[in-house]
């Protein structure tokens, strides 16, 4: 039975969100599919809402998703970039965002580098909260797009094998897979090089591997991180050439996954890097379907979480 | 279980000569079912359309498109309740433009389930003409909306419910009437 709606009136991320909410949040993403291929691709579902869209970080893939799928919904959305912005004369994130509140707003979907910052938005905002990537926390719509892409190809996530290389240390998408793959009852198995293994990795009760041809066998679904070019300074990886020897994914590692195997990857891609030019374009990649259910996932989220009050399902 | 006792304004047998004399009638007025697509309105609707269909298909031999629709997303009072209601699939996989397009609905009562239905549909092409079918019109509309195909006129209080049950999705077919102060979903 699909649960009719969702607990808390934010989404932060998807560690402590229940089966029943990821599969309503999945479910109604697949009926928003639909709409994106209408001729008039535009539904009045959320005419009156406004949606500030916070990005202190650059994106591309997410923001766009996010925008048309406001506009998609009939939502007003207003865009928020860190350049350009009062944050070089130094306004804090909170007057920032009161400030901006201020001209009536019903939802904002954040992206920041510090982890946690959607949190404590919610700590003196009224309006709904979406997390669009915080930090190395989470980024929970990119984990249900990817569950969502799975759940089309196979027709369910239970008992599938998925194998989540790359940063394990630093990357959200990780994080938010994880707990979303686990919580629907996939095996996952992360793998990387130790040194970007997060302490207490063995906390998540997933497979480690340092060892990428280990990992990959009789998995089902490979997810490839991007190589964090950014975030690489701390000198915990010798040299991209060799993280492309050791945990490339090449066609010459193809083999040790299942029949009907799958490759994703969240964008944008380091091609040469973690994912070679002919696997990332092969018949196995799910690549663009990714980046279509995206907007129906971010579609999704935006309707069942709009007009959800704080009377209600309210957490913490 | 559903409670489904109260006054039977309609059984099975009633029920299958409404539907008949519906697509006899639809057919009369559009000169066969060559321009024809149904569209019902999810749930109760989608199958009442499925049903003229068949029916269709006897009398003419006519396959006659049928779409389904989900009018949620069209709601004009989506923000003033407190879940959101589930959303199922819209399929109307077929081109609607210069056809007419026959409205299919169960109870026709205040009138803004269609509002938000035609909304849907224009978004959708421009049909030649959107008619609207229902099985049962009980009266009280809230907007200037009128049927072209009606089962059955049931004269209601506002604060009754009629319940339309079809065996596609419940046990059988009847349509019944509950005066106020019963319990339970419905219309």
């Amino acid at each position: 039975m699909t649960s009719s709606t969702l607990q808390s009136r934010h989404l932060l991320g998807l560690e402590g969100v229940t089966r029943e909410e990821i599969k309503l949040i999945l479910d109604t993403a697949e009926t928003f599919r639909e709409i994106i291929d209408r001729p008039i691709k535009k539904v009045p579902t959320l005419r009156g809402i406004t949606v500030l869209n916070l990005f202190y970080e650059p994106s591309t893939r997410t923001r766009i998703s996010f925008e048309l799928a406001e506009k998609r919904l009939s939502a007003d959305s207003v865009n928020f970039a860190k350049t350009g912005s009062s944050v070089s004369k130094g306004e804090t994130l909170k007057d920032t965002v009161r400030n901006i509140e201020s001209l009536k707003i019903d939802m904002i979907v954040i992206r920041h580098s510090s982890s946690g910052s959607p949190y404590f938005l919610t700590q003196f905002v009224d309006s709904n909260v979406i997390n669009a990537g915080d930090g190395s926390h989470e980024h929970p719509t990119q984990a249900l797009l990817d569950m969502l892409t799975i759940r089309q190809k196979y027709g369910k996530l239970d008992g599938l094998r998925v194998v989540l290389i790359g940063d394990v240390k630093h990357s959200r998408v990780v994080r938010s897979n994880i707990w979303g793959l686990k919580t629907m009852g996939a095996s996952v198995a992360v793998c990387g090089p130790s040194t970007l293994l997060p302490y207490e990795v063995e906390k998540f009760g997933v497979d480690i591997f340092t060892d990428l041809d280990e990992a990959l066998d009789g998995a089902d679904v490979v997810n490839v991180m991007r190589i964090q070019l950014e975030r690489q300074q701390a000198g915990l990886l010798p040299s991209l050439r060799e993280y492309t020897n050791l945990f490339g994914m090449t066609r010459d590692r193809l083999h040790r996954l299942n029949k009907n195997y799958t490759i994703m990857h969240p964008g944008p891609m380091n091609r040469g890097v973690e994912i070679t030019p002919e696997v990332a374009d092969s018949e196995s990649s799910v690549i663009l379907n990714q980046v279509t259910n995206g907007q129906a996932v971010r579609m999704a989220v935006l309707y069942l979480l709009s007009g959800k009050k704080e009377e209600r399902g309210e957490e913490a | 279980m559903q409670n489904i006792s109260g006054e039977v304004l309609l059984d099975s047998e009633g029920m299958d000569r409404a539907i008949t004399r519906i697509s006899h009638e639809i057919l009369e007025k559009n000169r066969g079912a060559g321009s024809l697509v149904l569209i019902g309105i999810l749930s109760r609707g989608a199958d009442l359309a499925k049903r003229i269909a068949r029916k269709i298909k006897e009398i003419e031999n006519i396959e006659v498109p049928v779409g389904l629709l989900d009018i949620n997303l069209y709601r004009d009072d989506v923000h003033s309740k407190l879940d959101q209601p589930i959303i199922q699939k819209t399929e109307i996989l077929f081109d609607i433009v210069d056809r007419d397009v026959i409205l299919v609905d169960d109870v026709l009562f205040t009138g803004r389930t269609i509002r938000s239905a035609l909304e849907a549909i224009v978004d959708f092409g421009r049909p030649r003409s959107i008619q609207l079918a229902v099985l049962i019109d009980r009266g009280h509309r809230e907007l200037p909306i009128r049927p072209d195909f009606v089962g059955k006129n049931i004269p209601t209080s506002k604060d009754d419910r009629v319940l339309v049950r079809l065996k596609e999705r419940d046990e059988k077919d009847v349509v019944v009437s509950q005066k106020n102060g019963l319990k339970g979903g419905g219309k």
